[in-house]
């Protein structure tokens, strides 16, 4: 006997709308047995993950600042990976978006600039990405290179020069040599929704682009070519849509959007130009993406539950000890159960009689 | 000792373990299977390790603990990707940010402790040869292993009928399985093969590079392993030249700061990652030839019909 | 979710029935204690800098552990996610808490600004407040004495540094070595690799690798791993432990090590704070009030070992002063003497010039 997939005739809905909650439900299960397993109560780390964050303001608005990168970023990643390319690069996106949006802030700052400074900077902060994301996509479509490895390589790279231009020109010269830009000016800074909050406008973008998306995938020819172009190829070609022209449609619009979010998050959140302004931001997003089912609705939630496990894993190191490792092991199993899960919708798992494989068309 | 052969020696060891992982990875991907987890493979090698390491003593547990930590791992990439035909690029992602996280966690009593690190195994008469005998007769074991690892890999892929019938599978995984090869099988062996070298790889950091373990002290050496790869154009001969090229990028990096050469330090590190882009470029250049095109089914998922 | 829904009530009120029996969470209401929180960059284990953090915190615990409880955050990244486990931290009840890393400088001042009534230290930072204070310990001191013992015991008068990261605090650590360095041999020589990083063993032993094949025969560190340690115990050359006393990494290479002491000064602070006398200040340490110890002076002559104490207590003493002046830069002009017979405090903190004697240029310079 042995265990054996087999195509559905058709995707099962029953199975797709639980494969999301069983993932979850397992990812509970495995979670409480390493909580015993660490000697701390499950039901109470559970609860400090989880149910805590929900219950203040604070907490709530701290998951919406956490989210609001993630989510962008995961959104453009899901209109690549419809397509069937693979953007793993949005970390470096990320950076350089930020770097080119700080360029503008850099420059004016001190002067007495006006209030377009800060829409000039989201719009170069766009640019940036978008630029940088296409050097991957261009290597692809002219030679051919696996966008996969060539992004990957480009994120090292983004992330060097922002250490460069932070250490060398860009270096605040009050800042006592350490490797920061000057603090941005009022006009240059993401403005705050609630007094004495994080939540920026940054979120408001967010959740526009979440629409947005919305409407590109599902009422627009341009969406419908991307979702055609991933899932079956040759139809596309029969279709007339131009394959080429779609990866470095995805890319660029990937790009931008990873970019948007670096800047925002350097002219919001953190206020100026340092290194490590990401704390992983583009690889978790794409964790959020797959959680989402790369959907835009999809996306939201998975990016808000993602960035409730980070809000509720610092926490829980506060009140139980609980290390922050535990926090990654989570969303890595999350993601093999949603993955695993997910699988069942395109086919079923079949026990067969073993037989002898003496070659095609036995059996 | 002179400033040249202290290069080298350096550079040796500062290869080892991108070598090792490479390698695994290499077979993996030429059976047609993109492994993305190579980082949290080669990271709870580490831990486990170290751990198997200190607890025994000895450092051939140690290596071992490595293996099977990396082994592990890779299993349950393979039960996903080959068993339930998932996305192979998110699983693979999703492996390495557990894999960091777990090694995390069992990694965190140790460190701090330390170990006595692998010997240096001199060969009695030829390790005293000048120059050249330090360099080739006074490594440590994992180093000769690395380079028994890719000759025998080389002799496999390309001497044995089995070598050639995995090539088969990560060229057209459907005409192989209609020749009757059992391909989710084949893969899954190399997906464990994968797993062992990126373990052993990551060990190889505790064991013998730095003899204490931190948290993340492979420190995205993985992701140099996957880009060693095609880098190498998946030729296990020119894996050896890539790795030591990496290797060798940044031992000179540190050499040409202590000598007073003022080029930018982010510059020279940044080198290695856009040489790989070029040879990405160049090499898919000259897609049509056979040699230097990557596995045609790489990352494409198989379910055998039935 | 519908609250009256019964599944909801039963796991509400199972887990309320779990936090009940007594588990962590914080926001229970102070039982007199005084909370005093601890944000780590690394981990605690990491035998170096935030190890130390700890054991000052373990020193606080055990000194006034019945009026104390203390909380520390290790790993937390700089960057927005720090002023989040700050504030965390002033959410949940604690009233003064130490953020030890220079990243963390203004997400604790945003901190303070929204929590007036909690009192922050910021490890080697340079912003304040009414709440917030900061504290340092002056490394150079050490780096002096270093100095000193590393141009007595180095045969081929080359010194090998392993550089962070070329800020103040490293430059001026720099310094201070050469200066101590050549008041013993006036042409002492050093190479400096900068590795980018405060921590990353991989990267600090090839470049103690590298500094001895280039003939250094004496490694100091600006860094946190014991791994260049360790390659000069194999090597057979010298080296200086780094934040802490790393001796078990080097029995036969280290000479000494510069040992950050944050204990005494935490449990001075938290004896303030409960005497309601806690204010604002910069508390910049040395030798003189251990806020940095010299691990054991092992594996030198005797004679040797009679220089580094004297000289650690005539620093200590106030006689001898690191950078007393004049001192020459590289250009060859003596810098301006703004503390009268030596630099003084704001030139130090804000070095970013080489000394004469030294070679190589700052990046980024």
């Amino acid at each position: 006997m042995r265990l054996v997939l087999e195509r559905r005739a058709e995707r099962s809905t029953t199975i797709a709308i639980a494969s999301p909650l069983i993932a979850i439900a397992l990812t509970l299960v495995t979670m409480t047995l390493l909580f015993a397993l660490l000697g701390k109560s499950p039901v109470a780390a559970l609860w400090v993950y989880f149910i805590d964050p929900l219950t203040d303001a604070y907490s709530l608005q701290e998951i919406a600042v956490k989210a609001t990168p993630l989510v962008m970023i995961a959104l453009g990643l899901s209109l690549c990976y419809l397509a069937n390319v693979w953007n793993i690069g949005a970390e470096g996106q990320f950076l350089i978006g930020a770097v080119a949006g700080s360029w503008l802030a850099v420059r004016t700052n001190g002067t007495d600039a006006g209030h377009w400074v800060l829409p000039a900077m989201l719009v170069l902060g766009a640019l940036g990405g978008a630029l940088y994301a296409l050097i991957p996509a261009i290597c692809k479509v002219r030679f051919g290179a696996s966008e996969i490895l060539t992004s990957l390589m480009l994120v090292y790279v983004a992330d060097l020069f922002l250490d460069y231009l932070v250490r060398g020109p860009w270096r605040d010269p009050k800042g006592y040599n350490f490797p920061t830009t000057a603090e941005f000016d009022p006009v240059a800074t993401v403005p705050v929704l609630i007094e004495g909050g994080r939540l920026h406008l940054g979120a408001i973008i967010a959740l526009a682009v979440v629409a947005a998306a919305s409407v590109l995938l599902g009422r627009t020819i341009k969406g419908f070519e991307i979702r055609v172009v991933g899932a079956a190829p040759r139809a596309a070609r029969f279709g007339g849509f131009n394959a080429n022209q779609l990866i470095l449609l995805t890319f660029a619009v990937s790009g931008a959007l990873a970019g948007l979010a670096g800047i925002i998050e350097v002219a919001g959140p953190i206020g100026h130009l340092q290194p490590g302004i990401s704390p992983g931001y583009g690889f978790t997003a794409i964790i959020v993406a797959f959680l989402g089912r790369l959907h835009p609705l999809g996306i939201l939630i998975a990016g808000l539950f993602l960035a409730l496990t980070f809000i509720g894993g610092e926490q829980a190191q506060i009140s139980m000890r609980i290390p922050l490792d535990l926090t990654k092991v989570f969303q890595g199993i999350l993601l093999f159960y949603v993955l695993a899960c997910d699988s069942l919708v395109l086919y079923r798992i079949r026990l067969m009689p073993t037989h002898h494989r003496a070659g095609y068309g036995t059996g | 000792m002179g400033l040249a052969e202290a290069i080298i020696l350096a550079v040796v060891t500062a290869s080892t373990p991108l070598l090792l992982a490479a390698a695994g990875e290499l077979v993996v991907e030429r059976a047609g299977v993109l492994n993305l987890g190579v980082e949290g493979m080669m990271i709870m090698g580490a831990a486990c390790g170290f751990a198997g390491a200190y607890l025994t003593g000895s450092t051939l547990i140690g290596a071992l603990c490595g293996i099977a930590a990396g082994m592990a791992l890779s299993a349950i990439f393979a039960l996903l990707t080959l068993g339930l035909a998932v996305n192979q690029v998110a699983t693979g992602l999703a492996l390495t940010i557990l894999g960091i996280g777990l090694s995390g966690l069992i990694g965190a009593g140790f460190v701090g402790e330390k170990i006595v690190p692998a010997p240096q195994l001199h060969l009695p008469l030829l390790s005293n040869l000048p120059f050249a005998g330090r360099i080739l007769f006074a490594q440590d074991a994992f180093v000769y292993l690395s380079l028994a690892l890719i000759a025998a890999m080389w002799w496999f892929i390309y001497r044995t009928r089995w070598g050639l019938v995995l090539r088969a599978v990560g060229d057209n995984h459907a005409s192989a399985h209609a020749l009757g090869y059992p391909v989710l099988t084949i893969r899954t062996c190399a997906v464990l093969f994968g797993g062992a070298c990126a373990g052993l790889g990551g060990a190889y950091l505790p064991l013998a590079y730095t003899p204490f373990f931190i948290p993340g002290m492979t420190a995205g050496r993985g992701w140099i392993a996957l880009a060693l790869v095609v880098f190498a154009s998946w030729l296990p001969g020119r894996l050896v030249w890539g790795a030591y090229l990496f290797g060798a990028v940044s031992i000179l990096q540190l050499h040409a700061q202590g000598a007073g050469l003022g080029i930018p330090s982010q510059l020279m590190s940044a080198l290695p990652y856009l040489a790989t882009i070029m040879v990405l470029v160049v090499i898919s250049r000259a897609r049509g030839s056979a040699r230097s095109a990557a596995p045609a089914s790489l990352g494409m998922v198989f379910v055998p019909d039935r | 979710m519908d609250m009256r829904n019964p599944i909801f009530m039963v796991v509400a009120t199972a887990a309320a029935a779990a936090l009940a029996a007594g588990t962590n969470v914080p926001r229970a209401i102070a039982q007199g204690k005084l909370k005093v929180g601890f944000v780590y960059l690394g981990p605690v284990g990491d035998f170096g800098w935030t190890y130390q953090h700890e054991v000052g915190r373990q020193l606080l615990v055990k000194e006034l552990g019945s009026k104390v409880e203390t909380t520390y955050l290790e790993n937390v990244n700089e960057g927005p996610d720090s002023e989040r486990a700050i504030e965390q931290l002033a959410r949940s009840g604690h009233k003064l808490i130490f953020t030890t890393s220079f990243g963390y400088m203004d997400p604790t001042m945003k901190v303070a600004k929204k929590y007036p009534n909690v009192f922050f230290e910021h490890n080697t930072g340079y912003k304040r407040d009414k709440n917030v204070a900061t504290y340092s310990a002056r490394f150079y001191e050490g780096r002096h004495i270093q100095g000193k013992i590393a141009a007595k015991m180095s045969k081929v008068g080359v010194l090998g540094y392993i550089g962070s990261f070329p800020i103040p605090e490293v430059i001026s650590g720099i310094n201070s070595t050469i200066l101590g360095a050549q008041s013993i041999n006036q042409d002492i020589k050093v190479k400096i690799i900068w590795v980018n990083s405060w921590f990353d063993p991989g990267k600090e032993a090839d470049a103690a690798k590298a500094l001895l094949d280039q003939g250094a025969d004496v490694i100091m560190q600006h860094t946190d791993s014991p791994a260049a340690m360790q390659i000069a115990e194999a090597r057979k050359a010298f080296a200086f432990g780094q934040d802490s006393d790393m001796i078990k990494f080097g029995p036969n290479a280290q000479l000494t090590a510069i040992v950050n002491n944050w204990g005494p000064y935490y449990v001075e602070r938290v004896q303030a704070v409960l005497d309601n006398k806690w204010t604002s200040g910069d508390v910049w340490g040395g030798l003189k009030s251990k806020m940095l110890l010299m691990a054991p002076y092992t594996n030198m002559p005797d004679e040797v070992k009679k220089l580094a104490m004297d000289a650690e207590a005539a620093i200590a003493a106030g006689t001898l002063h690191p950078f007393n002046c004049p001192v020459i830069d590289q250009a060859g002009k003596p810098v301006e003497c703004k503390g009268g017979t030596h630099l003084d405090d704001g030139q130090i903190l804000g070095m970013n010039f080489y000394v004469a004697g030294i070679d190589d240029k700052i990046p980024g310079k």
